[in-house]
């Protein structure tokens, strides 16, 4: 085994029971899931029904998110009777089966990819799994993780593993210095829109490359998270300084001697030099401008400069269809400049852009100035704590004054599942991750960017370009 | 696991590329705890209108196709969120196998735990078959899993592959954790290593 691996392989060879067959399934030992109130229930009916336990109860945190309202006053009971049963059924599984759970109510609570690495649950050369498509986030630790279905979390409560088939790897290398106003998310959508929605089916990504290594952990977090928006099945970021930094001391951390034992472990994952990737792309990140998604699917992306694009210009037929189906659904016009898009709401929140040093991002942009009036704005923490701090720095009061609603957290608007939902025809700037149909509200239309163009565009009512905002400031 | 042997029905084809999961199972029926009723919930906003009757134009209320089993997809079919409810919903609308040429991940396992197949073939042949089953007079096939068989009405079958450990499971309608579970000394070992090994874990 002395040839050399990518840390994908590293952490697959680290975690195999054993192989199951030579088509590459193997039985893959998983270190930690994060469980939520939604895609878990059925899961442990199942349990229940084959009088099956959970394996490693402390493996798992549960927290309470998409279901649960924002509304600015805290309550326990929520609102619906769907959601109410998710909860209170969520709380009985925890009870009975032993597992450690973050209701509304705890300083704690968050989004379940915010609240993990707060807590310092995932850490480097971890393998995760969680049943949220977002669970790839947790690669900006050097943790591997990946979402699974609600079959799956019942395999790995009742045996901490799952069958496994290894997938390719795709190594993206970032070069070049990020513009002012440019973001880690304009890298993903940038990178995104080159690939296709599918452009990473079957493959574990690793980002690599001066621009990733210069940019924090939490930005790193963002690339990572909407990975899976262009297929990938997990992403991945060799850990560094930043990220040990970022670890030391959270809550569920190791300490001590435990921990110097366990920073000389996760300084050797990294993929070795001459290590073989299936597809290799490069990007430029200082060409890099404010991207802007336009159509239904994430990869229908622009920077901001740029106008809706013509469908009669797509030759393949297919295609064109599913431009044309697009623009409608978007209530768009070829040609028009995406600057002249006029929007009725504006969300920062979800597990791609809600942490605090996006809501800072957001604040720098909005100080001192108002939200449109025909503008609805909300912010949504990605988590409790990262509310206390931003009122803490001050970054509430700023957003209060400038008119936007400042709200609880959970994931809320981003799909809309609890009672943050938008109407028919109206149009959303989104730090969000899909822009799908009826994504934020059936008949919706969401347009995603990074939470400083958001903030750009809840000030002037259009979208627009937050390089302007900042020059005029 | 209900098993899947050969199983002859109509096909529909519905090609547009990038079907996400929110589309076939939008998030008003995410608020279960079991999974009833979520066949009213498939491709809800295509295939009714605002005063919930069927949208008539959606080819899944069309003449023959209402009887569907199978579904002809475009590129990226299920990608997105990975509630399992929208494979639990198509399954409960009598939908037993996709033919696409390519799957998003999730969605992909979450079909091979709920016993639909999922077949991958070439972006040229899917169209083609999707063209055919457009027709209601050729929109009956026949999916052989054993022998890895599409047979089409003019009499052309179509071989396709699938994993051994896929196939195996899905003909004979295991069940995954029963099996992992026999496993279980394997495991134990193989965690009491790997947390002696990396002590923080534990």
């Amino acid at each position: 085994m002395n040839s050399p691996r990518t840390l994908y392989d590293k952490h697959i060879d680290s975690h195999t029971v054993c192989t199951l067959d030579d088509h590459g399934h193997v039985l893959l030992y998983i270190d930690r899931q994060v469980a939520n109130e939604y895609t878990s229930p059925q899961a442990f009916s199942g349990l229940r029904e084959a009088g099956r336990t959970v394996w490693r109860p402390a493996a798992t945190l549960c927290v309470v998110d998409h279901v649960n309202p924002t509304a600015p006053q805290r309550i326990a009971a929520m609102p619906d009777a769907g959601g109410a049963l998710q909860v209170s059924y969520f709380e009985q599984n925890c009870r009975d089966f032993g597992i450690e759970l973050f209701d509304v109510l705890d300083k704690r609570q968050g989004i379940e990819h915010v609240v993990a690495p707060e807590q310092g649950f995932i850490l480097p050369g971890m393998v995760v799994a969680a049943g949220d498509s977002h669970t790839t986030t947790y690669g900006a630790l050097g943790a591997f993780g990946f979402g699974i279905g609600t079959s799956e979390i019942e395999h790995l409560l009742a045996t901490q593993t799952l069958v496994y088939k290894r997938l390719k790897t795709l190594h993206v290398k970032v070069s070049g210095a990020l513009g002012s106003g440019v973001t880690s998310k304009d890298i993903i959508m940038a990178l995104i829109r080159r690939i296709g929605a599918s452009g990473a089916t079957g493959y574990a990504i690793e980002f690599s490359g001066p621009t990733i290594t210069a940019l924090s952990v939490e930005a790193r977090m963002t690339i990572c998270n909407m990975a899976v928006e262009a297929g990938a099945r997990g992403a991945f970021m060799a850990p560094d300084d930043k990220v040990f930094a970022y670890l030391k001391d959270k809550p569920r951390a190791p300490r001590g001697a435990l921990w110097e034992q366990a920073l000389a472990r996760w300084r050797e994952l990294y993929s070795d030099p001459g290590a073989h990737f299936d597809a290799e792309v490069e990007l430029d990140a200082g060409a890099l401008e404010p991207m802007v998604t336009w159509g239904t699917s994430p990869d229908q992306a622009a920077p901001i400069g740029a106008r809706v694009p013509d469908p009669n210009h797509e030759p393949d037929l297919i295609r064109r269809q599913d431009l044309q189906r697009a623009l409608r659904y978007m209530g768009l016009e070829p040609g028009t400049p995406l600057s002249e898009i006029s929007i009725s709401h504006a969300f920062i929140g979800s597990c791609t852009n809600a942490r605090i040093e996006d809501l800072r991002d957001a604040a720098r942009v909005v100080r001192g100035r108002k939200v449109a009036a025909h503008v609805r704005a909300m912010i949504v923490p990605g988590s409790t704590l990262v509310r206390d701090q931003a009122e803490a720095e001050g970054l509430a009061q700023v957003f209060r004054e400038a008119g936007f609603e400042w709200r609880q957290s959970g994931c809320s608007m981003c799909l809309a599942m609890n009672d943050d939902v938008l109407s028919p025809g109206d149009r959303c700037a989104s730090s969000t991750n899909r822009n799908f149909e009826g994504r934020q509200g059936a008949g919706a239309r969401t347009h995603l960017m990074s939470p400083a163009m958001v903030a750009a565009a809840a000030l002037s009512g259009y979208l627009t370009d937050v390089r302007h905002v900042a020059l005029e400031a | 696991m209900q098993p899947f042997d050969s199983i002859c029905g109509i096909a529909a084809p519905l090609l547009a590329a990038n079907v996400d999961t929110d589309v076939i199972m939008p998030k008003q029926f995410l608020k279960g705890i079991d999974r009833s009723g979520l066949d009213r919930g498939v491709f809800f906003d295509l295939r009714f209108l605002a005063d919930g009757q069927p949208n008539p134009d959606f080819v899944l209320n069309q003449e023959p196709w209402r009887r569907t089993r199978f579904l002809v997809v475009g590129p990226n079919f299920g990608c997105g969120s990975s509630r399992e409810h929208a494979v639990w919903g198509l399954k409960q609308l009598g939908i037993r196998a996709l033919i696409g040429s390519s799957f998003a991940g999730i969605f992909f396992d979450n079909c091979q735990r709920n016993g639909v197949l999922l077949i991958q073939l070439p972006e040229e042949q899917v169209q083609e078959i999707g063209r055919r089953v457009s027709h209601a007079d050729d929109a009956e096939l026949c999916i052989d899993l054993p022998a890895q068989q599409i047979r089409l009405r003019n009499g052309q079958s179509i071989p396709f592959e699938i994993d051994p450990l896929r196939k195996e499971a899905l003909v004979l309608g295991l069940d995954a954790i029963g099996s992992t579970l026999q496993r279980t000394a394997q495991i134990r070992d193989f965690e009491a290593g790997h947390l002696q090994r990396n002590p923080w874990l534990a």
